[in-house]
């Protein structure tokens, strides 16, 4: 029956079906695959998966990356939060263009970066123009795994840096004038009035955007595979490389489980240290 | 060049100063910083684009030109003439499409619900909406693989449209949630006091002034389902999407295939974000507190 009360239950109930068909039910399906092999429950993938030889590496590239892109991504939009507060004319124009990489894919980065970095490319134009470089020369190689590392660490900070800057951006239009115009009436110089008024306020956008930003960093998979091929393992591209060229569900779904128990991990740490007391938020 | 004189340079810094705004130093270091982050989104696309129109041996051309010196469309035509490309081209096109029916048809009613009523349970929904976003897509994708098969959905444009609506569904949610809610109730009981009925009242009130905020969502629904390389990867075989034809082609495709398919990608999100960039800030805003 449809009436004023039970009206919401019938407006969410479509779908609440569908997410608990297609998260909850793949959701609990992953540790049932992940531990089960041979009708009985195991570790046998994820021994398998421990033994691999290119498991440690994947992980340490993985964590690697997590720890330089992420911390560089909150500084770059932390910078263009500022700034946008302070630019007049063009604001909106300025706008749009940091917010283009928003919809621009991990593999489409990776795609745009290799145009850039290939061989015979345009950095390497640049390079080679400044005296820099002889002639063309290799980056993205399995000999080089240093600067295809550098290169995936750029594409990365390319393409995703623009929903750490909206989340940021979003949160400095929260915080009230008031405050700075306050501490500038006692003297508080520019860099103490971000320090001191600023960042302190911004820590529950500041906390969102490095738990999301975290979260997508360590299933970067598309725009290592545009760069390197399979020459920079990480996790993601390990799981990817079990299910669709080795035909193995089982350990596939190990290294989903074990990116995400490492998420979550990680979101429970940020919480503790970005804690946000209940009269701040 | 012509030998520089004292008399050409004071010249020249003369006709500086008639061109260029009075900034002082700081002014000047932070539309330098400005402008450098601009071309750092900019530059890297630019390339891309110019990559893609070059003709097909502009790939080993060294050392590279910025300028566009040499379009064509070579690349293009050889890029759609590749087998398996049309057909991924119109996968792709055909998954947004539904991704964006379905996520949009499922998530509108729950966001109104979510803006309008009290219930219980609503914050535990609230909470439960923003938690899937914490998954990764491997979770989801490599048991459904399993599943898919079992259900005959393997391998069809509708199977990944069904993963991608997954992925949209939330924030198809939340920004039509916050949209709802800024649309003042009043007007609905306004229409109500005037003998319309609840539904009469939200097709002819809300509705129209929800539209294109709708769409706005609609369309990062199509953009999400657009760029997801993953699981249309692994949940297809014959009937790839573009992002899954180009990820398996990739170790063995020619580099200017590649820079055509990049552009591919590229410009649908160009459009959809300049498009849409009105609503970015209510939809991540609101939807991430």
């Amino acid at each position: 029956m449809i009436t004023e009360r039970t009206l919401p239950y019938w407006l969410l109930a479509p779908s609440l079906i569908f997410l608990l068909l297609l998260f909850a039910y793949p959701f609990a399906d992953a540790f049932f695959i992940a531990f089960r092999a041979e009708g009985q429950w195991t570790l046998e993938n994820f021994r398998t998966m421990i033994e691999d030889i290119n498991f440690g590496l994947s992980f340490w590239n993985t964590l690697l990356l997590v720890l330089i892109v992420v911390p560089l991504q909150l500084a770059i939009a932390l910078t263009m939060a500022m700034m946008l507060t302070k630019i007049r004319a063009g604001r909106d124009l300025v706008l749009y263009v940091w917010t283009i990489p928003l919809g621009i894919s991990d593999l489409a980065a990776g795609v745009v970066w290799l145009a850039l970095l290939s061989e015979r490319g345009y950095i390497n134009t640049i390079l080679s123009s400044l005296g820099i470089l002889d002639g063309p020369a290799l980056w993205l190689s399995y000999e080089t795994p240093v600067a295809l590392f550098i290169a995936v660490v750029l594409a990365e900070t390319w393409r995703a840096t623009a929903i750490v800057m909206v989340i940021l951006v979003a949160g400095v239009q929260l915080i009230p004038k008031e405050y700075n115009e306050a501490a500038e009436i006692f003297g508080a110089s520019a860099w103490k009035r971000f320090t001191k008024v600023t960042l302190p306020l911004l820590k529950p956008s500041l906390q969102t955007a490095l738990i999301l930003r975290t979260l997508l960093a360590f299933e970067v998979f598309a725009v290592v595979v545009a760069l390197g091929g399979r020459d920079l393992p990480v996790l993601m591209g390990e799981a990817f490389l079990w299910q669709f060229d080795y035909r193995d569900n089982g350990v596939a779904s190990a290294y989903a489980v074990l990116t995400l128990v490492i998420s979550i991990a990680f979101t429970v740490l940020y919480l503790r240290v970005l804690r946000v007391k209940e009269e701040a938020q | 060049m012509a030998d520089i004189t004292p008399d050409s340079l004071k010249d020249e810094r003369s006709f500086l100063d008639r061109i260029l705004p009075r900034w002082n130093v700081w002014q000047w270091l932070f539309v330098t910083v400005c402008v450098i982050l601009c071309l750092w989104v900019l530059l890297p696309i630019y390339l891309l684009v110019l990559s893609a129109f070059s003709p097909r041996d502009a790939v080993f051309a060294w050392p590279k030109a910025f300028l566009p010196t040499d379009i064509s469309t070579d690349t293009i035509a050889f890029f759609f003439g590749v087998r398996g490309v049309l057909s991924a081209f119109l996968n792709s096109v055909l998954v947004a499409a539904l991704t964006m029916i379905i996520s949009i048809g499922l998530g509108a009613p729950a966001g109104y619900a979510l803006a309008r009523f009290r219930f219980r349970g609503k914050d535990s929904f609230r909470l439960m909406i923003v938690m899937t976003r914490a998954f990764p897509i491997a979770i989801l994708a490599l048991p459904l693989t399993v599943t898919f098969i079992k259900l005959g959905l393997y391998d069809t444009v509708f199977g990944v449209a069904l993963v991608h609506s997954a992925l949209a569904l939330p924030f198809a949610v939340l920004i039509s949630s916050s949209l709802f809610m800024g649309i003042p109730f009043e007007l609905e009981e306004a229409a109500w006091t005037m003998g319309c009925t609840r539904a009469q009242a939200f097709w002819r009130v809300v509705m129209p002034i929800a539209t294109p905020g709708l769409a706005a969502a609609a369309i990062f629904a199509f953009v999400i389902s657009w760029n997801e390389v993953f699981a249309a990867t692994i949940l297809t075989l014959q009937q790839p999407t573009l992002t899954a034809f180009l990820l398996t082609t990739l170790s063995e495709s020619p580099l200017y295939f590649r820079f055509a398919g990049g552009f591919f990608l590229v410009v649908p999100a160009l459009i959809f974000i300049f498009a849409v960039r009105k609503y970015l800030f209510s939809m991540w805003g609101i939807a991430n507190r």
